[in-house]
């Protein structure tokens, strides 16, 4: 099935509460899909189409202040319109997934895949301090399975969860095996699970105020640092990466999504003419593996990274390898996926001589 | 009589709000939204709703709504109220669920979160203090300042052809098919506070009986921000804001 499927049917499976969202290419399938399934008949799970992006996040911001697992997708231009939503979302501590499924820009730009939103995801598209775990699937597979890990991430945080693809993940068919079947949490569940959660006030407790206000600048201080204090955490617990032929490289690209899929095959081309080359890709970009890429800086020439933008995350290979070897940087923009061959061509020229 | 007397249970002719919490609102002497809270508050209490009810604050002087009523709060980005009431209505049918909007954050900021909840027939309620003005930033105009009034952005009084025409949204709204009752009431004297009372009661009521979303409008006056005596205030509301925002229901079905 298509990986914008792939979300759709792992994110009934896993027991999603609430689906809102808005049409936009490339990634309607997810609600399309969702659509078909009716999970309102089987799971009970609610699926709403929205007046626009930034009602759907801030329909997601009800229903996750409601303890409920819920979730939005959107391709960039509508992820933009989310920002405001994301930060209170982010601030208010409240857990749930959003799809961006990443097209060409800026503007309206085009509907052909990019990586083009990664400062945006990864530094904080909206105001203030606030950090999303990004996930970057690549392949269907992981679609769905960045699906349920990104809403256990985000209940084992409190935070918002990006799953980051770009539109080839989303568009293309692959085979995958869909998580099992989880019910969806009870009230009691709820309860004991998110205590915060607005479900109504029994006598027993305070009331349970989801807001992001604090007008005193010592509050809103001790807010920032309770936030921070998270993310050192998550960045301590939660990179993940996968590494290919990084063992006795000589030069290391680094890629994510569909770049990462490109640029193992130049890897594995490389190798065929003799160059030591390897590929490490992380599959969180926030938490990003600065460590490991450190400890590659050691040992090898040169990087080069390879993304679908005017060069985002190289900025972060960059503080990783902190001057030691140089960093290259090869990208298409506006919709273009570079080709295995123009990859193995910027290694040569850009790095390897 | 004495104060004995007067304490004793079988005298007493008014009590404070269960659900109104002991604490200081921070509103300027003479604004109605201190009135509008306590009745709030009074039917939850009378409703025994306490433990069902999520309210939904805005952004404006009512942002720390949830200070003072003692049931559980989301506060909401501004103009975003009728979204997050969607969410949480969507996910917990059997919850009262209403929104305490004011008229930047409901008909300016928010007016495609209000239009469509109120199409879609959101089953919640929608309470909407219209006092013409921005009061929480200091007076600028907002989308219901009158013809000619003044505010601290149109200082000369409000000029359609520079500032456009004054927003009567409750009327756009009742003519959609998913509100089911949209009504515009005050709060200026104990008559038209019981009046609004009710109203407020019967929106909740619709709200559980999932008949479609209500909206109640309190045409509210702002001493502060349009530089009047809370008693001029209250004059200056029947005889202008009543004219363009007259009172009534503009529906009940």
């Amino acid at each position: 099935m298509k990986g914008n499927e792939a979300i759709a049917h792992a994110a009934v499976r896993c027991g999603c509460d609430g689906y809102f969202g808005y049409p936009i290419t490339p990634q309607s399938e997810i609600m399309e899909t969702l659509m078909e399934l009716e999970p309102w008949n089987t799971t009970g799970m609610v699926v709403l189409q929205a007046e626009s992006e930034t009602s759907s996040i801030n329909m997601v911001y009800g229903a996750a202040g409601c303890g409920k697992k819920s979730m939005t997708s959107s391709s960039s231009p509508g992820v933009s319109l989310m920002q405001e939503g994301i930060s209170y979302i982010a601030c208010g501590e409240l857990p749930c997934l959003i799809v961006n499924v990443m097209r060409g820009g800026p503007g309206l730009g085009t509907i052909q895949p990019s990586q083009a939103d990664y400062f945006q995801s990864v530094k904080g598209g909206g105001h203030g301090d606030y950090k999303l775990i990004t996930l970057a699937p690549a392949s269907v597979q992981e679609m769905a399975d960045h699906t349920v890990l990104g809403f256990d991430l985000a209940f084992k945080y409190n935070t918002p969860v990006l799953l980051l693809a770009d539109g080839v993940i989303g568009q293309m068919m692959e085979k995958v095996v869909l998580p099992p079947f989880q019910p969806r949490w009870t009230e009691e569940e709820i309860r004991a699970k998110s205590p915060w959660a607005t479900l109504g006030k029994p006598d027993n407790r305070k009331p349970n105020v989801i807001t992001t206000l604090a007008l005193e600048a010592e509050e809103m201080e001790t807010i920032n640092l309770r936030l921070q204090s998270k993310y050192r955490e998550v960045e301590k617990n939660e990179v993940l990466f996968e590494e290919f032929s990084c063992e006795d490289a000589d030069y290391v690209i680094v890629a994510f999504g569909t770049s990462a899929r490109v640029c193992q095959k130049a890897v594995e081309m490389a190798r065929a003419e003799g160059i030591k080359a390897g590929l490490l890709r992380p599959i969180t970009l926030y938490p990003f593996p600065t460590i490991e890429i450190e400890k590659l800086a050691e040992k090898v020439k040169g990087f080069l990274t390879v993304e679908m933008s005017a060069g985002q995350m190289v900025e972060d290979v960059r503080l990783a390898v902190n001057g030691r070897v140089p960093v290259e940087f090869y990208g298409r923009m506006g919709g273009i996926v570079p080709s295995p061959d123009e990859v193995l061509s910027a290694l040569k020229t850009k790095i390897v001589n | 009589m004495t104060t004995a007397e007067i304490i004793n249970p079988a005298n007493l002719v008014y009590v404070k709000p269960k659900l109104l919490n002991d604490k200081p609102m921070h509103y300027c002497p003479g604004c109605s939204h201190g009135v509008v809270h306590k009745l709030i508050a009074e039917i939850i209490e009378e409703m025994d709703m306490q433990e069902k009810t999520i309210g939904i604050a805005p952004v404006g002087c009512s942002v720390f709504m949830y200070k003072y009523i003692d049931i559980d709060w989301q506060q909401a980005a501004h103009g975003r109220a009728p979204a997050l009431a969607t969410g949480v209505k969507r996910l917990l049918p059997d919850r009262l669920v209403f929104t305490y909007q004011g008229d930047g954050d409901l008909a300016a900021i928010g007016t495609a979160e209000t239009i469509h909840a109120c199409n879609r027939g959101e089953n919640i309620t929608i309470i909407f203090i219209n006092n013409g003005i921005y009061g929480m930033t200091g007076g600028q105009m907002a989308p219901t300042t009158l013809n000619k009034m003044k505010s601290s952005t149109c200082p000369t009084g409000r000029n359609v052809e520079l500032n456009g025409n004054p927003l009567d949204i409750t009327k756009l709204l009742a003519q959609l098919d998913g509100t089911c009752y949209v009504t515009r009431q005050s709060v200026h004297n104990i008559g038209n506070t019981r009046k609004t009372k009710k109203a407020i009661q019967k929106a909740f009521e619709n709200s559980m009986a999932g008949k479609g979303t209500s909206v109640v409008e309190v045409v509210s006056t702002c001493n502060s921000g349009w530089k009047m005596t809370p008693e001029a205030s209250n004059d200056w509301m029947v005889e202008n804001m009543f004219a363009k925002y007259p009172l009534g229901d503009l529906k009940n079905e």
